[in-house]
């Protein structure tokens, strides 16, 4: 035991005292927050410059009716050509010439938006809602029905979703912030058994090559220098983690309260899940408020969905399968560093353990839409899928009975590899100079000693 | 009473027997040299001891009793492949190891001052282990392994890859280790070191042990009753008169001398022989050939074949 623990906090100190380490640290939470911070804060940076657009209405329709905005004008002239228009228009101020034909209320190809830049998305979309609005109105009009009566006709329903639990309990769950919660902890899951699982690996061969392996299990047991690397890497990856967690939260508090101190520091899933539920066109277009202000009331209903979600659950949850699936997936890596002499011979067992991970992803993404699906069922529960599978579907509420079941799969699995990769494991580092197959570690594994 | 010894073993790889029914005796307090060609199964022999590898069957005394897990404390082995962790530092690894080894944070500290002042490498402490030259490297790591003060050390090619200056250095520790107590075991195929430092040997050669021996009791078990002698005179008339007792293999000139070596027939006495001699030429020396280590190896390795 003494031993172990003195292995373990080589490897663990060794690499925590590594620059590279170092540097992820801090430059991880940056990239982390820019990612969580800065689609907000873009999509909140509205163009400031004034934009006047030049209107050429042929259709005699919509001049005056356009609803400008602070930094959108519109100038309607008349009896103006196109043509001599072009010519003189890069000395003109205009940002653009709308160009509205006759038949907009028919053809839906007939307004053209000329500018010798392109112009953006935000300005595309509500020179175009306006102009729907427009249209829509004048036709409603025509066949009879007032602006009294469109505005009690509009209709706004927000559908709530609730769920029952097994308890007969009701949750009240938003989609969109719940799929942000389930994608986040299953990729992180998949990011850290990968990231680190490869150190194991290049751990073993190191010592592997370096030929240190022979001295030292000639003071301990091959099975305790396994175990030893794998939890001294397992600690890395966990004192990584929280320290990302904390160090970007406190990032995101930081940079939100400078730049957008209003915003009243929301945490960083709630702006996620912002990203998220943003996407979603229902939001977009339509709206002519002001884009901040819509943020303001999601977030603050992000936030409200998040306290929905069972954290207490999700975070025991999240340690369970991180720590799972890490030696799981570790004690197979080590398996492949025991069988390599160098790093090129790592790929050809690399593939076994790379086809799983990756299409644990495709499954997550799956499970994402559909969390009760046959396969995103059966592989919460394939030890090699559940750690990542599980994570994306615990959010959407899955029954306790469920993630214990999974988790004592994944537990005696890992045993069950552990197990396995100690007796490659002994054979494999004292072997040199050989081309490794599987057929031989198959031998190994039968080995008597 | 042997200090330590292996009885039989035997440990059978996949596709070939690398022990067959080796044993090896060693006493307290010597060197024993553990020879054999490439491929013998010297290393895999090591391993067994060392607990690394376990044999399918034989078994290992230690002191008497049977060698047991705990046993490998008192080992220091330091095996022909070597490394250390490229990235630590000389100090941190040299601690590592020794607390591995069993010993506390402050013994260590302690003894390594020692020997680090021994081989005045202090200032290597704070260097990272691939600052150094290879040869550096090897001194630590020597350090490494004697450091617990194991009652057997085994060193698998110890002087592989040190220069002369070292060699001697390393050589003479170990003579000193041995002279305060240590019992070394000692694998090589530099049959000059063999000479030099050990006290018996055991040559392994395609998985058997195939001889065992004091050193001198070996050599004058392999002699071949071959002799050179010097003399100043008529080479031919020599050759005349001891046509039947003598079989001249080889001869060489110097300046006023001339030695032959020969096969002398096993019915005539050295006396006789030189009384023979002594009426045609003057003789200078008269001496019989001891095969080196050299010449027991391959002519036993040779004969096996």
């Amino acid at each position: 035991m003494r031993k172990i623990k003195l292995i373990i906090s080589r490897e663990y100190l060794s690499r925590i005292r590594k620059k590279s380490f170092i540097i992820m640290t801090f430059l991880g939470p940056l990239i982390f927050a820019a990612f969580l911070v800065l689609p907000v804060l873009f999509s909140t940076m509205e163009d400031k410059e004034e934009k006047i657009i030049a209107v050429i209405d042929s259709s005699n329709l919509f001049a005056g009716v356009l609803p400008e905005s602070e930094y959108i004008r519109f100038q309607y002239l008349n009896n103006v050509d196109i043509e001599s228009f072009k010519s003189s228009f890069k000395n003109t101020e205009y940002y653009a010439l709308l160009f509205i034909s006759q038949n907009v209320t028919y053809s839906p190809n007939s307004v053209v938006l000329y500018s010798d830049k392109q112009p953006n998305m935000s300005l595309i979309l509500y020179i175009k809602g306006a102009i729907e609005r427009e249209v829509e109105r004048l036709k409603l009009k025509a066949n009879g029905l007032d602006e009294e009566i469109m505005a009690s006709i509009k209709t706004n329903i927000k559908l709530n979703t609730i769920t029952w639990t097994d308890t007969g309990e009701e949750k009240h769950r938003n989609t969109g912030v719940v799929m942000a919660v389930g994608y986040i902890a299953g990729f992180m899951i998949y990011f850290f058994i990968f990231l680190f699982g490869a150190q194991v690996m290049r751990g073993v061969l190191e010592e592997k090559t370096n030929r240190i392996v022979e001295v030292i299990i000639s003071s301990v047991k091959p099975f305790q220098l396994m175990m030893g690397k794998i939890i001294g890497i397992g600690l890395v990856a966990l004192t990584q983690f929280v320290l990302w967690v904390t160090l970007t939260l406190s990032l995101v508090i930081v940079i939100q309260s400078v730049f957008k101190p209003e915003l009243k520091t929301p945490s960083s899933e709630t702006v996620i899940a912002q990203d998220v539920l943003s996407a979603e066109p229902a939001n977009k277009g339509e709206s002519f408020e002001g884009l901040s202000t819509v943020n303001d009331n999601m977030i603050a209903e992000s936030f409200k969905y998040l306290k929905e979600i069972d954290f207490g659950v999700l975070l025991f949850s999240f340690f369970l399968f991180f720590i799972g699936g890490y030696i799981l997936y570790a004690s197979l890596f080590a398996i492949v560093g025991a069988a390599s002499d160098q790093d090129t011979d790592t790929q050809q067992f690399m593939m076994p353990i790379t086809i799983p991970l990756v299409f644990a992803i495709f499954v997550m993404i799956n499970a994402i839409n559909n969390p009760n699906s046959a396969l995103a069922l059966w592989c919460s529960f394939i030890p090699l899928t559940s750690p990542i599978v599980m994570m994306v579907r615990i959010p959407f509420g899955v029954p306790y009975w469920q993630v214990w079941l999974s988790i004592t799969i994944l537990a005696g699995t890992f045993i069950g590899t552990t197990w396995m990769a100690g007796k490659i494991y002994r054979t494999g580092i004292l072997m040199y100079g050989k081309k490794i197959t599987y057929k031989e570690l198959w031998k190994w594994l039968r080995y008597k000693n | 009473m042997d200090f330590f010894r292996t009885e039989n073993i035997i440990k059978q790889y996949s596709n070939h027997l690398a022990l067959d029914k080796v044993s090896i005796n060693v006493n307290k307090g010597s060197i024993f040299g553990l020879l054999g060609p490439n491929g013998a199964g010297k290393t895999t022999l090591l391993r067994i001891i060392n607990q690394i590898t376990a044999p399918d069957s034989g078994s290992i005394y230690f002191k008497g009793k049977e060698f047991n897990k705990q046993d490998v404390i008192k080992i220091g082995y330091l095996p022909e492949e070597r490394g250390l962790y490229k990235k630590m530092k000389v100090g941190e690894q040299a601690l590592y190891l020794a607390q591995l080894k069993g010993m506390t944070k402050y013994d260590a500290l302690k003894k390594l001052k020692y020997w680090f002042e021994k081989f005045e490498i202090q200032a290597w402490w704070n260097k990272k282990i691939e600052e150094l030259s290879k040869g550096m490297q090897q001194k630590v790591q020597f350090i490494t392994t004697v450091l617990h003060e194991p009652e057997l050390l085994i060193f698998d090619e110890p002087f592989s890859g040190f220069d002369p200056i070292n060699t001697n250095l390393l050589k003479q520790e170990i003579l000193r280790l041995r002279d305060k107590g240590a019992t070394v075991i000692f694998s090589t195929h530099n049959m000059a070191s063999v000479e030099e430092i050990c006290d018996h040997i055991t040559l392994i050669n395609k998985s058997k042990n195939i001889l065992s021996g004091e050193i001198n009791e070996i050599k004058q078990q392999y002699k071949s009753n071959l002799f050179t002698i010097t003399f100043n005179g008529d080479f031919e008339k020599l050759k005349n008169v001891l046509n039947s007792d003598i079989e001249i293999i080889e001869k060489y000139n110097d300046k006023n001398t001339t030695t032959i070596k020969v096969n002398v027939n096993k019915k005539i006495t050295d006396n006789d022989l030189l009384r023979k001699l002594m009426p045609i030429v003057h003789i200078v020396a008269y001496s019989e050939v001891i095969p080196s280590m050299n010449d027991v190896f391959i002519t036993v390795v040779e004969n096996q074949k």
